[in-house]
């Protein structure tokens, strides 16, 4: 069986019909039983009970980084081997990663204030998340201001392109970028630098949690909008006739 | 239950905005499903 019969609307529709009850159960359980646990953790010796946002701003962050980054493959795909699914894929995508870039600029707003004494500053990695953020809303734009659904899949899969400069700066700016508050990366494996099983356990769960999520909200935009496309197939055809 | 202390309004408005973004974010996409879904049966049925 290859990968690239999922590309048929049809087979993609009753392999995503079957497999999405249990990604909604999966994302349920692991969301809720992650923020659930991760908001009854300790206070933290430096942070607080801020240390509590942790839960929502990580999972968020690398949702929004990862969201785009499979919208750049689906894009490709779309560009190299024109399989419509893929590019309704990416579409559908598109407000799951703009909501989960603002929950990450807002929590990370909200924590900032306590912790940095700021609610926003000019810092590389702040600055390339609220680039992420406007990359997004230009790409939704994009596809409704073109009328031609496949010249809108070419035009926002090079918009896609262009933007995974952002979406791979926001990521990597901490590293490179000597300046600014934001710290490296929070789940580190070096000596010294890692987090307490305490906050990393429930950690990994919203993150899982978050990965199922958007899983679950994939595969119903995708449906939704394979359903849109067959609907207008058929009154252009009626239209014709 | 736990204790927030003087970040408690911190805490809770950042999990109190997360919250509503996703829930909007499910509401929105699971009635524009059902929208689509309706909206493509009664077509086919109308044949």
């Amino acid at each position: 069986m290859s990968i690239w019969e999922y590309a048929n609307p049809v087979k993609f529709m009753r392999t995503s019909g079957a497999a999405l009850p249990w990604v909604v159960a999966g994302a349920a359980i692991c969301t809720i039983a992650g923020l659930i646990w991760g908001f009854l953790t300790p206070q933290d010796y430096k942070q607080g009970a801020t240390v509590k946002i942790i839960f929502l701003h990580v999972p968020a962050a690398l949702m929004a980084i990862n969201i785009w980054l499979m919208m750049l493959v689906t894009s490709l795909i779309w560009l190299i081997r024109r399989h419509h699914v893929s590019a309704l894929a990416a579409k559908a995508a598109a407000p799951v990663g703009a909501v989960m870039t603002l929950i990450a600029l807002i929590t990370g707003a909200v924590w900032g204030q306590p912790m940095w004494g700021t609610w926003w500053e000019w810092d590389p990695r702040l600055t390339s998340f609220l680039i992420l953020f406007l990359f997004y809303l230009g790409y939704m734009a994009l596809w409704e201001a073109v009328e031609n659904p496949d010249s809108a899949a070419d035009l926002t899969g090079v918009l896609c392109l262009v933007g995974s400069v952002f979406a791979l700066l926001s990521r990597y700016a901490v590293n490179f970028w000597n300046q600014g508050l934001h710290q490296g990366a929070s789940l580190s494996l070096a000596p010294g630098e890692r987090m307490s099983a305490v906050y990393r356990y429930p950690l990994y769960l919203t993150m899982a949690g978050f990965f199922l999520l958007f899983l679950a909200l994939l595969l119903i935009r995708t449906r939704t909008e394979i359903r849109r496309r067959r609907l207008a197939a058929l009154l252009a055809r009626e239209n014709r006739t | 239950m736990t204790e927030l202390g003087k970040y408690a309004s911190t805490v809770l408005t950042a999990y109190g905005a997360s919250l509503v973004l996703l829930a909007a974010l499910i509401v929105q996409t699971v009635l524009a499903n059902a929208r689509a879904r309706r909206a493509l049966e009664e077509h086919e049925r109308r044949g």
